[in-house]
């Protein structure tokens, strides 16, 4: 990689924007597919309504962000999604967003169907030139916006010879509620709000990507302590929705044993989580600082000891699941990601790990405890649906253990009196703030302008990278395997939308 | 399937016993507020500067208060100086009118009345209902669906999430209604056969919730579709919705429960 291109920082670490390189656009987008092809990670790709880009290419190995920007002159320039299959989405994303053309672009779609996007004319959600098969016996089976089920709505077209699936292509945008529009000139009353509520499933982990960035920008740590309950509640997201997708998983291949008891105990998370802070998705629970709720020595004793029972009972609910052979063989022979193609497009989280990617923001970029207090990075290498499981699997096990110390540690030290905080935030400064939600990698991009406001507010929720791959996971699988996959996946359709 | 038995008998029976007796609430539930009248020093707007969305204005007699925008987020109560705002852990938010959510010292909340006539004879003892999320963030849908679960097992009362809008007897709503779902939701709702009810549960379905000020929501259900119960919450919890849905169908009266 050209280090004269890049500014290198950490995860959670402003930048006076003076210090990142300013590029050239044609510069600026071949370093991005140099450093790619060098083998780093484009987390994040986006412009602003000045023409402005910003580049993130993510070293998972030496933990390190390298940042980029450029200014375009006009709104066009040669596409690099041919070369830079990870920039598919993000130049698509820009294209919508501020109408800048990535020119030669082999997919040049809408991402959300944005009514309010820069071009000012009404926009018809799903309405767009779907891929086609064509031949005598292809057939096309369209689903959604409205599925069958208590789920998000998107549109998925399959094409079909028989049952077989040569291609899907999922259309999204109904969840689409302009948050990173609503963020700009903050940060105001609403921002954690919105920041909760990018994926409400992901409360904790984009409030804290929130929180982070905020407290980065405005020079203040946070208390080693503090930080740890924000770990607690981290991992508590973790086990509820880790445990829900278990159940789920076993519900599709119709082992209901599992399907029924992780169904009540992913409640049982959820509650913990209550009992700590008032509400089951944690919300209000951190704040740009510290935190709303703390976790006094009593409480912690108390969730240690719920925990611990808790802990037994998905133990033994999924558990199950490895010993029913009608399960392995379901879960083993559908939805199958090749691993070249996983690093290619640049999926994260779950998927990625069950590729045998060693790639957890935890590990490799941390923030709050995880840097004292380290979690294992769990893997699979087959990218299938038992991968994808086995990986959640391994994930309970080690949240659980990081939560079982967090909570003995919060036992035995009381709160602190914390000082009140000044969050006037740095002018004119960048910074990249990433935690580990439970699906992935979580991404919130901070830019602020010469008055310290929010002058642009990027979010890359881990399935804007991975849709894509449940599209690959379905080729050559069954039509009747989709909800299995998916499952496998379960992607967050509003936190794609934002 | 040995190990299945063991399971079975390890985990053992978990159905909540509600609505016989109420399951325990964590202790930091932020529920009914309660709002204390005639204690607010004059021109105190503390309150009202906290709210993220305009729910809450001073007046005359207390703080008045509007539980379909509350987010029930409590900076209210941590602001108030005179502790004249607590949110107790009463669960209970459901009411039938949207204007029975504006609440102020004085005024209870007048909680949901039950289905009355042909609507009650048809709905009251199986409820069909086609769930549609419409732009929100998820967080209702998982509390919605939680109630399908084992230890609330929805089905006992009668009550069923369908797949399909032609086997419902109406929709439960989650989400602002964003302009990229707004034709889904009316479609949604036309297929379904009447008679037909419209339930919207949490802020966003009732009034947009925290995204009210954007343009690309329609501020909730009722600016599209007549609603016949309103759940507040950002999310509510599921003995909240419960509530609502109970009560909907007459089964809290009669029973002369809780």
């Amino acid at each position: 990689m050209n280090e004269a291109c890049f500014y290198v920082g950490r995860n959670g670490q402003a930048v006076a924007l003076a210090d990142v390189p300013d590029l050239e656009p044609a510069a600026f987008f071949e370093a991005i597919v140099a450093a790619v092809q060098e083998g780093r990670r484009l987390a994040c790709l986006c412009a602003d309504a000045q023409l402005r880009l910003f580049a993130v290419l993510a070293d998972d190995g030496a933990g390190t962000l390298a940042l980029a920007r450029a200014r375009l002159r006009e709104p066009r320039y040669a596409s690099i999604t041919p070369r830079c299959p990870q920039a598919h989405l993000f130049e698509r994303e820009m294209a919508e967003q501020f109408g800048i053309v990535p020119e030669g672009h082999p997919w040049l779609k809408p991402v959300r169907f944005q009514t309010l996007g820069v071009s000012g004319s009404p926009v018809e959600p799903g309405v767009m030139a779907f891929y086609r098969v064509e031949g005598e016996a292809v057939h096309e089976v369209a689903v959604g916006p409205v599925h069958a089920g208590v789920i998000e709505p998107g549109h998925f077209r399959f094409q079909c010879l028989g049952e077989e699936v040569l291609h899907l292509e999922i259309s999204l945008g109904y969840q689409h509620r302009g948050l990173e529009q609503a963020l700009v000139g903050g940060p105001h009353p609403l921002s954690l709000k919105f920041a909760e509520t990018m994926a409400g499933d992901t409360s904790i982990g984009h409030g804290w990507a929130y929180c982070q960035a905020l407290e980065a920008l405005a020079g203040i740590d946070v208390a080693p302590r503090l930080q740890r309950v924000r770990g607690v509640a981290l991992e508590l997201e973790r086990m509820a929705n880790h445990t829900g997708d278990l159940g789920a998983l076993a519900g599709d291949v119709g082992f209901l044993p599992t399907s029924s008891f992780c169904g009540r105990i992913r409640g049982d998370w959820l509650n913990l989580t209550a009992e700590a802070c008032g509400s089951r998705l944690g919300r209000d629970w951190l704040k740009p600082g510290g935190l709303r709720y703390d976790l006094e020595p009593e409480r912690a004793r108390a969730l240690r000891q719920r925990t611990a029972a808790v802990w037994a009972d998905t133990r033994d609910a999924i558990e199950l699941l490895w010993g029913a052979a009608s399960v392995l063989n379901r879960f083993e022979a559908a939805g199958a990601v090749d691993p070249v193609q996983a690093r290619e497009i640049g999926l994260v989280g779950v998927p990625a790990r069950a590729c045998g990617i060693r790639m957890d923001v935890r590990r490799d970029h941390p923030y709050g405890p995880y840097a004292d207090h380290p979690v294992a990075v769990a893997r699979a290498q087959n990218g299938n649906v038992h991968a994808r499981a086995w990986v959640r699997w391994k994930e309970l096990a080690e949240s659980c253990r990081f939560l079982e110390e967090a909570l003995a540690h919060l036992e035995a030290m009381p709160p602190a009196e914390e000082p009140a905080r000044d969050l006037r935030l740095a002018p004119e400064s960048l910074c990249v703030s990433m935690t580990e939600g439970w699906r992935g990698e979580v991404l919130h991009l901070v830019l602020t302008d010469g008055s310290g406001r929010f002058s642009r507010y990027k979010v890359v929720d881990p399935s804007f990278h991975n849709w894509f791959g449940l599209a690959l996971a379905l080729r050559g699988e069954q039509v009747s395997d989709f909800p299995l996959c998916n499952k496998s996946f379960n992607l967050s359709y509003c936190g794609f939308d934002l | 399937m040995i190990h299945i038995l063991l399971s079975r008998w390890r985990q053992g029976h978990r159905t909540l016993p509600y609505p016989k007796t109420l399951p325990a609430l964590p202790e930091r539930l932020r529920g009914m507020p309660s709002l204390q009248g005639g204690a607010c020093p004059a021109g105190c707007e503390a309150c009202q500067k906290a709210c993220p969305v305009e729910a809450i204005h001073p007046s005359p007699e207390g703080p008045r208060m509007d539980l379909g925008h509350c987010l029930f987020c409590g900076r209210c109560q941590e602001t108030c100086p005179e502790g004249v705002i607590r949110f107790t852990r009463d669960h209970r938010l459901a009411v039938r009118d949207r204007e029975h959510l504006q609440v102020f010292p004085g005024r209870e909340l007048q909680l949901a009345a039950a289905l009355e006539g042909e609507l009650k004879r048809l709905l009251g003892r199986s409820l069909k209902l086609r769930v549609v999320s419409a732009g929100g963030c998820n967080g209702c849908e998982v509390d919605v669906n939680v109630l399908g679960t084992l230890a609330w097992d929805l089905g006992r009362f009668g009550i069923q999430y369908v797949a399909s809008p032609r086997h419902a007897d109406g929709i439960l709503l989650c989400g602002p209604v964003t302009a990229n779902m707004e034709l889904a939701v009316r479609k949604t709702y036309e297929a379904v056969p009447g008679p037909k009810v419209v339930i919207a549960v949490g802020a966003c379905a009732i009034s947009g919730g925290p995204f009210r000020y954007q343009q690309e929501q329609r501020g909730g259900v009722g600016s599209l579709l007549p609603v016949d119960l309103h759940i507040p919450g950002c999310p509510p919890h599921p003995l909240t919705i419960l509530d609502g849905l109970l009560r909907l169908l007459g089964r809290l009266e009669e029973e002369g429960r809780l």
